[in-house]
């Protein structure tokens, strides 16, 4: 089970008060672009196993959508951070750093 | 006028601890941002209250505000009065950017009573309700069960719960049933 602390609200609460949102930080590729980046836009996922960035919305909580950096082996959260950014902040990219030297890095 | 009714006109149960349904409440959603000045002023005209910070509910005389997001305000006033505390809040509010209705109609409001009422809702709220992590004064919006609610604590540790007004006859039933006697831990 995992744990989230919600950056809206302050809450940290199970995950079953949240409602999964799939991967963050996606180019949304839309009409007028190349057929290959739609698709890969639409379908293809990083899927790594170790450090993933996640879209959460605290949908029995605040409503808000938040972004979480986790391990997808470990289920341990690295960190909870706002939905208005399109790239990890700093504090994120190096709570991760400490804790996965292997780690190579955002994108 | 039609004849306004609660969803279960005021039914109540007796069980390890009381479950009422409080009958008609007044409610008002308001949405904006709760930082601004002309904000916090509305809200005072309306109820006598500032608003709460963050995960808290104020009551007094007027009525009670509580916070419910970021951005989001439930005003707690007289069923009679909410239409009334609408359009003042609309005029006081002209020009800043804001949504409020009354939702009155559209919600169900229960009162857990008597000692014990933190096991009722511990049950099934994923949430820690030790007196330690939740007192008089406490908001939470989170899930009873199934179901989405937004509960609080008064002063006389009992709560008030709040949820949508189509799932209240179901609400009721789950926490009589989790109230019944003699389904409460021994060690209380």
């Amino acid at each position: 089970m995992l744990m989230l602390k919600c950056p809206n609200c302050g809450v940290t609460a199970e995950e079953t008060e949240f409602a999964p949102g799939g991967e963050a930080h996606l180019t949304r590729y839309s009409s007028g672009s190349e057929d290959q980046a739609f698709t890969d836009y639409l379908f293809a996922r990083k899927n790594p196993r170790g450090v993933h960035f996640e879209r959460w919305r605290h949908a029995f909580g605040c409503g808000k959508w938040f972004h979480a950096a986790r391990c997808t082996a470990t289920l341990e959260v690295f960190g909870t951070y706002t939905a208005q950014t399109s790239t990890p902040p700093d504090d994120i990219i190096a709570a991760i750093k400490a804790k996965r030297p292997e780690w190579e890095g955002f994108k | 006028m039609s004849n306004a009714v609660s969803i279960l006109n005021g039914a109540s149960s007796n069980g390890a601890v009381k479950i009422t349904e409080a009958g008609l409440r007044g409610m008002i959603t308001l949405r904006g941002d709760l930082s601004s000045t002309a904000l916090k002023d509305a809200v005072k005209s309306v109820v006598g209250l500032t608003p709460p910070s963050e995960r808290k509910v104020k009551s007094g005389k007027g009525g009670g505000v509580a916070w419910m997001s970021s951005d989001e305000l439930l005003l707690l006033v007289d069923y009679d009065k909410a239409d009334a505390t609408v359009a003042k809040l609309s005029k006081a509010l002209a020009g800043e950017h804001h949504m409020v209705v009354n939702v009155s109609d559209a919600r169900a409001v229960f009162l857990i009573e008597g000692q014990g009422a933190r096991e009722v809702l511990a049950k099934g709220a994923p949430v820690d309700l030790s007196p330690e992590a939740f007192g008089a004064g406490d908001l939470r919006r989170s899930r009873i069960g199934q179901l989405a609610a937004a509960f609080w604590m008064t002063e006389d540790e009992s709560f008030e719960l709040v949820c949508f007004r189509s799932v209240g006859a179901f609400m009721f039933d789950w926490l009589s049933n989790a109230a019944r006697e003699g389904s409460l831990p021994e060690f209380l």
